[in-house]
């Protein structure tokens, strides 16, 4: 049971840190505001949670599996509300996406009026 | 286990802070300073594990707040210039009647 617990400790913890490591290293190399938003969400849910669930499982039934847990539902709430509030704030401010020039046959709108 | 957690937040750390150092727009850097708060989060809560002492979980929360909330102020000061109260658009009709 002991030695289960471990491997799975260990796999959460390797994969959160994959995930972060993709997430950041997304940040830094995709080409336009709105694509880097899609990296940080996933550095800031998935290896988040994964990292959080393995220093739970290394835990055990403590009260460091509590904290963990708060901070888990704290960040889960309040990350996604970040990053949309930094997405609404470039809309509002006047950021569009970048139109690619080789794509043809998508039939892009025009970028609505600024208020 | 904990030394690889730590050693890839580490290295996922300085990626996010070479985005915010040259990222083009206000924006990227906001999003590069958030992702950055919620590594130093996990980094905190690495750290205490990895020296045994998990109480450091208690600043990781404290840091998660204080992060939360300095973005949502940065946001709104560059959306509204204002972070306190603002002029509503129904003070401002009255101010100018």
């Amino acid at each position: 049971m002991e030695l289960l617990v471990e491997i799975l400790s260990w796999i959460f913890i390797l994969s959160g840190s994959f995930f972060t490591v993709v997430g950041a290293f997304g940040i830094l190399r995709f080409p336009d505001f709105w694509a880097r938003l899609h990296a940080a969400s996933i550095s800031d849910s998935a290896g988040m949670i994964l990292l959080l669930i393995g220093m739970a499982l290394q835990a055990g039934w403590t009260l460091v599996t509590v904290k963990l847990i708060i901070i888990g539902i704290f960040l889960f709430i309040t990350g996604p509300t970040s990053t949309h509030a930094a997405a609404s704030a470039a809309l509002v401010s006047g950021l569009r996406p970048k139109e690619h020039p080789g794509l043809t046959g998508a039939q892009t709108p025009p970028p609505e009026k600024q208020n | 286990m904990f030394i690889v957690a730590a050693l890839s937040l580490f290295i996922a750390m300085l990626l996010v802070l070479v985005r915010l150092f040259n990222g083009p727009t206000l924006y990227d850097r906001v999003l590069a300073v958030n992702t950055f708060g919620t590594f130093t989060v996990l980094f905190i809560g690495v750290l205490g594990f990895l020296n045994g002492r998990p109480d450091f979980l208690d600043i990781s929360l404290l840091y998660a707040l204080i992060n939360f909330v300095g973005t949502i102020a940065i946001l709104k000061f560059f959306r509204y210039r204002a972070i306190g109260d603002q002029p509503r658009p129904s003070d401002q009709a009255e101010g100018e009647v």
